[in-house]
Protein backbone atom coordinates (compact mmCIF):
# COMPACT_ATOMS: atom_id res chain seq x y z
CA UNK A 1 0.00 0.00 0.00
CA UNK A 2 1.41 3.37 -0.93
CA UNK A 3 1.01 6.09 1.63
CA UNK A 4 -1.06 9.12 0.75
CA UNK A 5 0.69 12.28 -0.38
CA UNK A 6 0.02 15.03 2.18
CA UNK A 7 1.89 17.79 0.39
CA UNK A 8 3.66 18.16 -2.92
CA UNK A 9 5.72 20.62 -4.90
CA UNK A 10 5.74 19.79 -8.59
CA UNK A 11 8.25 21.51 -10.88
CA UNK A 12 7.96 24.62 -8.75
CA UNK A 13 9.90 27.78 -9.45
CA UNK A 14 9.90 30.90 -7.34
CA UNK A 15 11.90 34.09 -7.84
CA UNK A 16 12.40 37.14 -5.67
CA UNK A 17 13.25 39.78 -8.23
CA UNK A 18 16.51 38.67 -9.85
CA UNK A 19 17.16 35.92 -7.31
CA UNK A 20 15.88 32.44 -8.03
CA UNK A 21 14.87 30.78 -4.75
CA UNK A 22 13.41 27.61 -6.21
CA UNK A 23 14.20 26.26 -9.64
CA UNK A 24 12.13 23.29 -10.78
CA UNK A 25 11.73 21.88 -7.29
CA UNK A 26 9.99 18.52 -6.88
CA UNK A 27 9.06 17.14 -3.48
CA UNK A 28 6.39 14.81 -2.14
CA UNK A 29 5.65 14.53 1.56
CA UNK A 30 3.85 11.31 2.47
CA UNK A 31 1.74 10.13 5.32
CA UNK A 32 3.67 8.93 8.34
CA UNK A 33 7.16 9.94 7.32
CA UNK A 34 9.70 12.06 9.12
CA UNK A 35 11.45 13.99 6.42
CA UNK A 36 14.36 16.28 6.94
CA UNK A 37 14.94 19.08 4.49
CA UNK A 38 18.62 19.80 4.64
CA UNK A 39 20.52 22.65 3.05
CA UNK A 40 22.74 25.63 3.70
CA UNK A 41 21.16 29.05 4.23
CA UNK A 42 19.71 30.25 0.95
CA UNK A 43 19.19 26.75 -0.41
CA UNK A 44 15.44 27.38 -0.67
CA UNK A 45 14.19 25.42 2.35
CA UNK A 46 12.17 28.24 3.87
CA UNK A 47 10.76 29.19 0.47
CA UNK A 48 9.62 25.59 -0.03
CA UNK A 49 7.87 25.65 3.35
CA UNK A 50 6.32 29.05 2.64
CA UNK A 51 4.76 27.63 -0.51
CA UNK A 52 3.39 24.55 1.26
CA UNK A 53 1.90 26.73 4.02
CA UNK A 54 0.23 29.04 1.52
CA UNK A 55 2.19 32.17 2.37
CA UNK A 56 3.66 32.39 -1.11
CA UNK A 57 2.44 31.51 -4.55
CA UNK A 58 4.62 29.69 -7.04
CA UNK A 59 5.70 31.45 -10.23
CA UNK A 60 5.54 28.14 -12.08
CA UNK A 61 4.59 24.56 -11.25
CA UNK A 62 1.97 23.40 -8.75
CA UNK A 63 1.79 23.28 -4.97
CA UNK A 64 -0.58 20.95 -3.17
CA UNK A 65 -1.54 20.50 0.48
CA UNK A 66 -3.93 17.69 1.42
CA UNK A 67 -5.00 17.56 -2.20
CA UNK A 68 -5.85 21.26 -2.50
CA UNK A 69 -4.51 24.79 -2.71
CA UNK A 70 -2.67 25.76 0.50
CA UNK A 71 -3.57 29.43 0.08
CA UNK A 72 -7.16 28.41 0.99
CA UNK A 73 -7.36 28.58 4.81
CA UNK A 74 -9.48 25.42 5.14
CA UNK A 75 -6.73 23.38 3.42
CA UNK A 76 -4.55 24.13 6.44
CA UNK A 77 -6.98 22.54 8.93
CA UNK A 78 -4.61 19.62 9.60
CA UNK A 79 -1.36 21.50 9.30
CA UNK A 80 0.85 22.54 12.20
CA UNK A 81 3.68 25.00 11.60
CA UNK A 82 6.57 26.20 13.72
CA UNK A 83 8.25 29.16 12.08
CA UNK A 84 11.90 30.04 12.37
CA UNK A 85 11.18 33.41 13.92
CA UNK A 86 7.82 34.21 15.43
CA UNK A 87 7.52 36.06 18.71
CA UNK A 88 4.22 35.66 20.50
CA UNK A 89 2.29 38.30 22.46
CA UNK A 90 4.38 38.90 25.56
CA UNK A 91 1.55 39.66 27.93
CA UNK A 92 -0.42 36.49 27.34
CA UNK A 93 0.08 33.39 29.46
CA UNK A 94 1.17 30.07 28.04
CA UNK A 95 -2.24 28.50 28.59
CA UNK A 96 -3.97 31.49 26.96
CA UNK A 97 -1.73 31.34 23.91
CA UNK A 98 -2.45 27.64 23.43
CA UNK A 99 -6.16 28.16 24.00
CA UNK A 100 -6.26 30.95 21.43
CA UNK A 101 -4.45 28.83 18.85
CA UNK A 102 -6.73 25.84 19.53
CA UNK A 103 -9.76 27.88 18.44
CA UNK A 104 -8.51 27.83 14.85
CA UNK A 105 -8.81 24.06 14.57
CA UNK A 106 -11.96 21.91 14.56
CA UNK A 107 -9.98 18.86 15.70
CA UNK A 108 -7.68 20.57 18.23
CA UNK A 109 -6.03 18.70 21.08
CA UNK A 110 -7.16 19.50 24.59
CA UNK A 111 -5.22 22.37 26.17
CA UNK A 112 -3.79 20.12 28.87
CA UNK A 113 -2.73 17.50 26.37
CA UNK A 114 -0.85 20.10 24.34
CA UNK A 115 0.76 21.42 27.53
CA UNK A 116 1.86 17.92 28.56
CA UNK A 117 3.13 16.96 25.15
CA UNK A 118 5.27 20.05 24.82
CA UNK A 119 6.52 19.86 28.41
CA UNK A 120 4.88 23.13 29.43
CA UNK A 121 2.48 21.93 32.14
CA UNK A 122 4.49 23.66 34.87
CA UNK A 123 4.72 26.90 32.92
CA UNK A 124 1.05 27.17 31.90
CA UNK A 125 0.35 30.18 34.14
CA UNK A 126 3.47 32.12 33.14
CA UNK A 127 3.37 35.05 30.82
CA UNK A 128 5.33 34.61 27.60
CA UNK A 129 7.61 37.51 28.54
CA UNK A 130 8.70 35.66 31.68
CA UNK A 131 10.05 32.64 29.78
CA UNK A 132 13.62 31.83 28.79
CA UNK A 133 14.58 31.57 25.12
CA UNK A 134 14.31 27.78 25.14
CA UNK A 135 10.94 27.88 26.89
CA UNK A 136 9.65 30.36 24.31
CA UNK A 137 10.65 27.99 21.53
CA UNK A 138 8.71 25.28 23.35
CA UNK A 139 5.59 27.46 23.41
CA UNK A 140 5.97 28.10 19.68
CA UNK A 141 6.24 24.34 19.23
CA UNK A 142 3.15 23.84 21.39
CA UNK A 143 1.19 26.16 19.09
CA UNK A 144 2.21 24.01 16.14
CA UNK A 145 0.85 20.95 17.97
CA UNK A 146 -2.31 22.55 19.31
CA UNK A 147 -4.41 21.78 16.25
CA UNK A 148 -3.62 18.05 16.37
CA UNK A 149 -1.96 18.24 12.94
CA UNK A 150 -1.53 15.34 10.56
CA UNK A 151 1.37 17.20 8.99
CA UNK A 152 3.79 19.19 11.09
CA UNK A 153 6.29 21.57 9.48
CA UNK A 154 9.14 22.81 11.60
CA UNK A 155 11.55 25.41 10.29
CA UNK A 156 14.98 25.26 11.95
CA UNK A 157 13.60 23.98 15.25
CA UNK A 158 16.74 23.88 17.33
CA UNK A 159 18.55 27.02 16.17
CA UNK A 160 19.59 28.78 19.35
CA UNK A 161 18.88 25.82 21.64
CA UNK A 162 21.53 24.27 23.83
CA UNK A 163 22.37 20.58 23.49
CA UNK A 164 20.09 19.46 26.32
CA UNK A 165 17.09 21.34 24.98
CA UNK A 166 17.83 20.00 21.52
CA UNK A 167 17.77 16.35 22.71
CA UNK A 168 14.55 17.04 24.57
CA UNK A 169 13.02 18.46 21.43
CA UNK A 170 14.07 15.41 19.43
CA UNK A 171 12.39 13.19 22.00
CA UNK A 172 9.05 14.93 21.48
CA UNK A 173 9.40 14.76 17.72
CA UNK A 174 9.95 10.98 17.94
CA UNK A 175 6.88 10.70 20.15
CA UNK A 176 4.78 12.58 17.59
CA UNK A 177 6.03 10.35 14.83
CA UNK A 178 5.00 7.33 16.90
CA UNK A 179 1.50 8.84 17.03
CA UNK A 180 1.46 8.83 13.24
CA UNK A 181 2.09 12.53 12.56
CA UNK A 182 4.00 13.29 9.36
CA UNK A 183 6.82 15.67 10.13
CA UNK A 184 9.02 17.83 7.97
CA UNK A 185 11.86 19.66 9.60
CA UNK A 186 14.32 21.92 7.91
CA UNK A 187 17.76 22.10 9.35
CA UNK A 188 21.31 22.82 8.41
CA UNK A 189 22.58 20.29 10.93
CA UNK A 190 23.17 16.92 9.27
CA UNK A 191 23.44 15.50 12.76
CA UNK A 192 19.87 16.53 13.48
CA UNK A 193 18.57 15.11 10.21
CA UNK A 194 20.49 11.90 10.86
CA UNK A 195 19.19 11.52 14.40
CA UNK A 196 15.53 11.93 13.51
CA UNK A 197 14.62 11.45 9.90
CA UNK A 198 13.76 8.37 7.94
CA UNK A 199 14.23 10.33 4.76
CA UNK A 200 16.61 13.18 3.99
CA UNK A 201 16.19 15.61 1.13
CA UNK A 202 19.24 17.72 0.47
CA UNK A 203 18.52 21.05 -1.19
CA UNK A 204 20.87 23.45 -2.91
CA UNK A 205 20.35 26.26 -5.43
CA UNK A 206 16.59 25.79 -5.18
CA UNK A 207 16.55 22.17 -6.27
CA UNK A 208 16.66 18.71 -4.74
CA UNK A 209 20.26 17.49 -4.85
CA UNK A 210 19.79 14.19 -3.09
CA UNK A 211 16.84 12.30 -1.68
CA UNK A 212 17.19 9.11 0.32
CA UNK A 213 17.61 7.42 3.68
CA UNK A 214 20.13 8.93 6.12
CA UNK A 215 22.44 5.97 5.47
CA UNK A 216 22.35 6.46 1.74
CA UNK A 217 22.95 10.21 2.03
CA UNK A 218 25.85 9.78 4.43
CA UNK A 219 27.53 7.15 2.29
CA UNK A 220 27.44 9.59 -0.61
CA UNK A 221 29.09 12.20 1.54
CA UNK A 222 31.82 10.12 3.11
CA UNK A 223 35.41 11.15 2.77
CA UNK A 224 38.46 12.63 4.39
CA UNK A 225 40.24 15.93 4.44
CA UNK A 226 43.93 15.82 3.47
CA UNK A 227 46.43 18.60 3.70
CA UNK A 228 50.19 18.79 3.14
CA UNK A 229 53.13 21.09 2.25
CA UNK A 230 53.91 20.38 -1.39
CA UNK A 231 55.96 21.59 -4.34
CA UNK A 232 53.13 20.88 -6.76
CA UNK A 233 50.81 23.51 -8.13
CA UNK A 234 47.17 23.58 -7.14
CA UNK A 235 46.22 22.74 -10.74
CA UNK A 236 48.31 19.56 -10.66
CA UNK A 237 46.81 18.39 -7.39
CA UNK A 238 43.34 19.17 -8.62
CA UNK A 239 43.95 17.00 -11.68
CA UNK A 240 44.39 13.87 -9.52
CA UNK A 241 41.53 11.42 -9.59
CA UNK A 242 38.95 11.56 -6.74
CA UNK A 243 39.85 15.07 -5.58
CA UNK A 244 37.16 17.51 -4.65
CA UNK A 245 37.51 21.02 -3.30
CA UNK A 246 41.25 21.58 -3.33
CA UNK A 247 42.55 24.89 -2.06
CA UNK A 248 46.00 26.38 -1.46
CA UNK A 249 47.16 28.64 1.33
CA UNK A 250 50.55 29.45 2.90
CA UNK A 251 52.41 26.78 0.92
CA UNK A 252 49.95 24.06 1.87
CA UNK A 253 47.31 22.45 -0.24
CA UNK A 254 44.15 21.07 1.37
CA UNK A 255 41.61 18.88 -0.36
CA UNK A 256 38.70 16.60 0.29
CA UNK A 257 38.31 13.17 -1.19
CA UNK A 258 35.98 10.20 -0.85
CA UNK A 259 38.95 7.90 -1.72
CA UNK A 260 41.85 9.36 0.16
CA UNK A 261 44.23 6.42 -0.29
CA UNK A 262 44.07 6.71 -4.07
CA UNK A 263 44.78 10.41 -3.86
CA UNK A 264 47.74 9.92 -1.54
CA UNK A 265 49.33 7.32 -3.83
CA UNK A 266 49.21 9.78 -6.72
CA UNK A 267 50.36 12.73 -4.62
CA UNK A 268 53.33 10.99 -2.97
CA UNK A 269 54.44 9.56 -6.34
CA UNK A 270 54.33 12.99 -7.96
CA UNK A 271 56.00 14.95 -5.17
CA UNK A 272 58.93 13.34 -3.26
CA UNK A 273 59.27 16.51 -1.15
CA UNK A 274 55.74 16.29 0.25
CA UNK A 275 55.78 17.08 4.01
CA UNK A 276 53.63 17.76 7.03
CA UNK A 277 50.87 15.48 5.83
CA UNK A 278 47.63 15.39 7.81
CA UNK A 279 44.57 13.26 7.14
CA UNK A 280 41.42 13.85 9.13
CA UNK A 281 37.85 12.67 9.01
CA UNK A 282 35.29 15.07 7.59
CA UNK A 283 32.97 16.48 10.14
CA UNK A 284 29.34 15.92 9.31
CA UNK A 285 29.13 19.54 8.28
CA UNK A 286 32.06 19.08 5.90
CA UNK A 287 30.51 15.92 4.51
CA UNK A 288 27.31 17.75 3.83
CA UNK A 289 29.14 20.60 2.12
CA UNK A 290 30.97 18.11 -0.06
CA UNK A 291 27.70 16.58 -1.06
CA UNK A 292 26.08 19.85 -2.02
CA UNK A 293 29.13 20.99 -3.95
CA UNK A 294 29.58 17.72 -5.82
CA UNK A 295 26.00 17.85 -6.93
CA UNK A 296 26.40 21.34 -8.30
CA UNK A 297 29.23 20.31 -10.57
CA UNK B 1 -15.44 29.31 10.19
CA UNK B 2 -17.51 29.87 13.24
CA UNK B 3 -17.99 33.19 14.97
CA UNK B 4 -16.24 31.68 17.99
CA UNK B 5 -12.86 32.32 16.40
CA UNK B 6 -13.71 36.01 15.93
CA UNK B 7 -14.93 36.27 19.51
CA UNK B 8 -11.88 34.61 21.09
CA UNK B 9 -9.48 36.47 18.84
CA UNK B 10 -11.07 39.74 20.01
CA UNK B 11 -10.97 38.64 23.64
CA UNK B 12 -7.25 37.90 23.52
CA UNK B 13 -6.51 41.07 21.59
CA UNK B 14 -8.22 43.03 24.37
CA UNK B 15 -6.55 41.02 27.10
CA UNK B 16 -3.05 41.56 25.77
CA UNK B 17 -3.75 45.26 25.21
CA UNK B 18 -5.21 45.78 28.69
CA UNK B 19 -2.08 44.19 30.19
CA UNK B 20 0.08 46.93 28.69
CA UNK B 21 -0.01 49.90 31.06
CA UNK B 22 2.22 51.85 28.69
CA UNK B 23 -0.65 51.72 26.20
CA UNK B 24 -3.66 51.86 28.49
CA UNK B 25 -2.66 54.75 30.75
CA UNK B 26 -1.75 57.34 28.10
CA UNK B 27 -4.70 56.32 25.91
CA UNK B 28 -7.15 56.96 28.72
CA UNK B 29 -5.38 59.67 30.69
CA UNK B 30 -4.37 62.13 27.94
CA UNK B 31 -7.81 63.02 26.63
CA UNK B 32 -9.45 62.89 30.06
CA UNK B 33 -6.82 65.04 31.83
CA UNK B 34 -6.71 67.63 29.04
CA UNK B 35 -10.48 67.75 28.90
CA UNK B 36 -10.77 68.14 32.66
CA UNK B 37 -8.21 70.93 32.58
CA UNK B 38 -9.63 72.98 29.71
CA UNK B 39 -13.35 72.35 30.14
CA UNK B 40 -13.88 71.74 33.86
CA UNK B 41 -11.14 73.61 35.69
CA UNK B 42 -11.57 76.53 33.29
CA UNK B 43 -15.32 76.49 32.53
CA UNK B 44 -17.26 79.05 30.59
CA UNK B 45 -18.08 80.08 27.05
CA UNK B 46 -16.31 81.24 23.92
CA UNK B 47 -18.89 83.47 22.34
CA UNK B 48 -21.71 81.14 21.31
CA UNK B 49 -19.79 78.02 22.18
CA UNK B 50 -20.21 76.26 25.49
CA UNK B 51 -16.74 75.03 26.37
CA UNK B 52 -17.58 71.82 28.22
CA UNK B 53 -19.85 70.56 25.43
CA UNK B 54 -17.65 71.79 22.58
CA UNK B 55 -14.57 70.13 24.05
CA UNK B 56 -16.46 66.93 24.90
CA UNK B 57 -16.94 66.53 21.15
CA UNK B 58 -13.36 67.42 20.16
CA UNK B 59 -11.60 65.55 22.98
CA UNK B 60 -13.94 62.67 22.21
CA UNK B 61 -12.50 62.62 18.69
CA UNK B 62 -8.97 63.02 20.04
CA UNK B 63 -9.51 60.18 22.50
CA UNK B 64 -11.06 57.63 20.17
CA UNK B 65 -8.61 57.96 17.29
CA UNK B 66 -5.56 57.31 19.51
CA UNK B 67 -6.17 53.60 20.18
CA UNK B 68 -7.14 53.11 16.54
CA UNK B 69 -3.86 54.60 15.32
CA UNK B 70 -1.60 53.14 18.02
CA UNK B 71 -3.34 49.85 18.69
CA UNK B 72 -4.04 49.09 15.08
CA UNK B 73 -1.09 50.74 13.36
CA UNK B 74 1.72 50.09 15.79
CA UNK B 75 0.25 46.71 16.76
CA UNK B 76 0.19 45.52 13.17
CA UNK B 77 3.70 46.81 12.46
CA UNK B 78 5.11 45.13 15.56
CA UNK B 79 3.37 41.84 14.93
CA UNK B 80 4.39 41.78 11.33
CA UNK B 81 7.99 42.36 12.36
CA UNK B 82 7.85 39.68 15.06
CA UNK B 83 6.45 37.10 12.65
CA UNK B 84 3.18 36.75 14.56
CA UNK B 85 1.18 37.77 11.51
CA UNK B 86 2.88 35.01 9.50
CA UNK B 87 1.98 32.53 12.21
CA UNK B 88 -1.65 33.57 11.86
CA UNK B 89 -1.44 33.28 8.11
CA UNK B 90 -0.19 29.69 8.16
CA UNK B 91 -3.04 28.66 10.48
CA UNK B 92 -6.54 27.92 9.19
CA UNK B 93 -7.80 31.07 10.93
CA UNK B 94 -9.36 33.49 8.43
CA UNK B 95 -7.06 36.50 8.44
CA UNK B 96 -10.12 38.75 8.69
CA UNK B 97 -10.45 37.58 12.32
CA UNK B 98 -7.09 39.18 13.08
CA UNK B 99 -8.23 42.56 11.77
CA UNK B 100 -11.69 42.18 13.28
CA UNK B 101 -10.10 41.71 16.72
CA UNK B 102 -8.08 44.90 16.30
CA UNK B 103 -11.20 46.84 15.32
CA UNK B 104 -13.04 45.49 18.36
CA UNK B 105 -10.14 46.54 20.57
CA UNK B 106 -10.22 50.07 19.10
CA UNK B 107 -13.99 50.28 19.62
CA UNK B 108 -13.81 49.08 23.22
CA UNK B 109 -11.15 51.66 24.03
CA UNK B 110 -13.16 54.33 22.25
CA UNK B 111 -16.20 53.43 24.38
CA UNK B 112 -14.21 53.55 27.62
CA UNK B 113 -12.72 56.92 26.72
CA UNK B 114 -16.08 58.38 25.74
CA UNK B 115 -17.52 57.04 28.99
CA UNK B 116 -14.78 58.68 31.07
CA UNK B 117 -15.03 62.00 29.23
CA UNK B 118 -18.81 61.98 29.69
CA UNK B 119 -18.44 61.19 33.37
CA UNK B 120 -16.07 64.10 33.85
CA UNK B 121 -18.08 66.49 31.69
CA UNK B 122 -21.56 65.67 32.91
CA UNK B 123 -20.93 64.91 36.59
CA UNK B 124 -18.19 67.41 37.35
CA UNK B 125 -18.74 69.90 34.56
CA UNK B 126 -21.59 71.80 33.01
CA UNK B 127 -22.15 69.75 29.88
CA UNK B 128 -25.83 70.12 29.06
CA UNK B 129 -26.90 67.68 26.40
CA UNK B 130 -29.85 65.32 26.31
CA UNK B 131 -29.59 61.55 26.41
CA UNK B 132 -30.40 61.36 22.70
CA UNK B 133 -27.61 63.78 21.76
CA UNK B 134 -25.23 61.94 24.04
CA UNK B 135 -26.01 58.67 22.26
CA UNK B 136 -25.71 60.31 18.83
CA UNK B 137 -22.29 61.71 19.76
CA UNK B 138 -21.25 58.24 20.94
CA UNK B 139 -22.46 56.78 17.65
CA UNK B 140 -20.52 59.34 15.59
CA UNK B 141 -17.36 58.73 17.62
CA UNK B 142 -17.56 54.94 17.37
CA UNK B 143 -18.27 54.88 13.64
CA UNK B 144 -15.62 57.57 13.30
CA UNK B 145 -13.02 55.18 14.74
CA UNK B 146 -13.13 53.09 11.59
CA UNK B 147 -11.39 55.47 9.13
CA UNK B 148 -8.58 55.82 11.69
CA UNK B 149 -8.30 52.05 11.94
CA UNK B 150 -7.78 52.17 8.17
CA UNK B 151 -5.17 54.90 8.53
CA UNK B 152 -3.43 52.86 11.25
CA UNK B 153 -3.57 49.80 9.03
CA UNK B 154 -1.87 51.71 6.23
CA UNK B 155 0.89 53.04 8.51
CA UNK B 156 1.36 49.63 10.12
CA UNK B 157 1.60 47.91 6.75
CA UNK B 158 4.21 50.39 5.55
CA UNK B 159 6.97 50.24 8.18
CA UNK B 160 8.39 48.23 11.06
CA UNK B 161 7.42 48.55 14.71
CA UNK B 162 9.63 51.38 15.96
CA UNK B 163 9.17 53.45 12.82
CA UNK B 164 5.42 53.01 13.15
CA UNK B 165 5.52 54.49 16.67
CA UNK B 166 7.36 57.52 15.30
CA UNK B 167 5.06 57.98 12.31
CA UNK B 168 1.90 57.59 14.35
CA UNK B 169 3.13 60.20 16.81
CA UNK B 170 4.06 62.45 13.92
CA UNK B 171 0.60 62.08 12.44
CA UNK B 172 -1.55 61.90 15.57
CA UNK B 173 -0.51 64.91 17.62
CA UNK B 174 -0.08 67.52 14.86
CA UNK B 175 -3.27 66.35 13.19
CA UNK B 176 -5.12 66.63 16.51
CA UNK B 177 -3.90 70.18 17.07
CA UNK B 178 -4.41 71.32 13.48
CA UNK B 179 -7.92 69.84 13.39
CA UNK B 180 -8.91 71.89 16.42
CA UNK B 181 -9.24 68.95 18.81
CA UNK B 182 -7.20 70.52 21.63
CA UNK B 183 -8.11 74.17 21.07
CA UNK B 184 -10.92 75.40 18.83
CA UNK B 185 -9.64 76.24 15.36
CA UNK B 186 -10.69 79.91 15.61
CA UNK B 187 -7.72 80.62 17.89
CA UNK B 188 -5.37 79.69 15.00
CA UNK B 189 -4.30 81.83 12.03
CA UNK B 190 -6.58 81.74 9.01
CA UNK B 191 -4.34 79.52 6.87
CA UNK B 192 -4.39 76.78 9.49
CA UNK B 193 -8.16 76.97 9.59
CA UNK B 194 -8.23 76.71 5.79
CA UNK B 195 -5.83 73.78 5.83
CA UNK B 196 -8.04 71.78 8.21
CA UNK B 197 -10.07 70.25 5.38
CA UNK B 198 -7.21 67.86 4.60
CA UNK B 199 -7.29 66.21 8.04
CA UNK B 200 -9.69 63.33 8.55
CA UNK B 201 -9.86 64.26 12.26
CA UNK B 202 -11.28 67.69 11.35
CA UNK B 203 -14.10 66.09 9.34
CA UNK B 204 -14.96 63.80 12.24
CA UNK B 205 -14.79 66.70 14.70
CA UNK B 206 -17.19 68.74 12.57
CA UNK B 207 -19.66 65.88 12.66
CA UNK B 208 -19.23 65.49 16.43
CA UNK B 209 -19.75 69.23 16.98
CA UNK B 210 -22.74 69.12 14.68
CA UNK B 211 -24.61 66.42 16.59
CA UNK B 212 -24.22 68.23 19.92
CA UNK B 213 -25.40 71.49 18.34
CA UNK B 214 -22.18 73.45 18.94
CA UNK B 215 -21.70 74.09 15.22
CA UNK B 216 -24.86 74.79 13.28
CA UNK B 217 -25.63 73.58 9.79
CA UNK B 218 -22.83 71.04 9.54
CA UNK B 219 -23.00 69.23 6.17
CA UNK B 220 -22.98 65.78 7.78
CA UNK B 221 -23.29 63.78 4.58
CA UNK B 222 -20.38 65.62 2.98
CA UNK B 223 -18.07 64.98 5.96
CA UNK B 224 -19.18 61.35 6.14
CA UNK B 225 -18.43 60.90 2.44
CA UNK B 226 -15.00 62.49 2.79
CA UNK B 227 -14.18 60.12 5.68
CA UNK B 228 -15.49 57.17 3.70
CA UNK B 229 -13.31 58.06 0.73
CA UNK B 230 -10.25 58.59 2.91
CA UNK B 231 -10.87 55.21 4.58
CA UNK B 232 -11.18 53.54 1.18
CA UNK B 233 -7.93 55.15 0.05
CA UNK B 234 -6.06 54.01 3.19
CA UNK B 235 -7.42 50.48 2.77
CA UNK B 236 -6.28 50.31 -0.85
CA UNK B 237 -2.82 51.58 0.07
CA UNK B 238 -2.61 49.10 2.96
CA UNK B 239 -3.73 46.23 0.75
CA UNK B 240 -0.97 47.06 -1.73
CA UNK B 241 1.63 46.95 1.06
CA UNK B 242 0.30 43.77 2.62
CA UNK B 243 0.19 41.93 -0.68
CA UNK B 244 3.94 42.29 -1.17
Amino acid sequence: MTNRVFAALRAVSKRYGAISALDGMNLEIREGELLSLLGVNGAGKTTALSLITGQLQADAGSVELFGGDPTEPQQRAHLGVMLQEAELPEKLKVRELIHQQSQYFASALGINETLELSGLADLAARRYEQLSGGQKRRVQFALALAGNPRLLLIDEPTTGLDVGARRQFWQVVRELKARGVSIVLTTHYLEEADALADRIVVMGQGRVLADGSPTAIKSRAQGRRVSARTALSLETVQSFAHVSQASASEGRIALRSPRVEDVLRQWLAADPTLAELTVEALSLEDAFLTLTQESVQ
Amino acid sequence: MSLRVYAWESYYELLKTLRQPAFVIPSLAFPVVFYALFAIVLPGNWGGYQKATYLLATYGVFGVIGPALFGFGVGLAMEQQQGLLRLKRVSPMPISAYFFAKIVMSLVFASIIYGLLSLVGIVFGDVAIGAFEWLRLGGVLLIGVLPFCALGLWIGSMVGGQAAVAIVNLVYLPMAVLSGLWMPLFVFPQFIQDLAVVWPAWHLAQMALGVVGQVKGVPMVMHALVLLMMAALFLVLAAINLRR
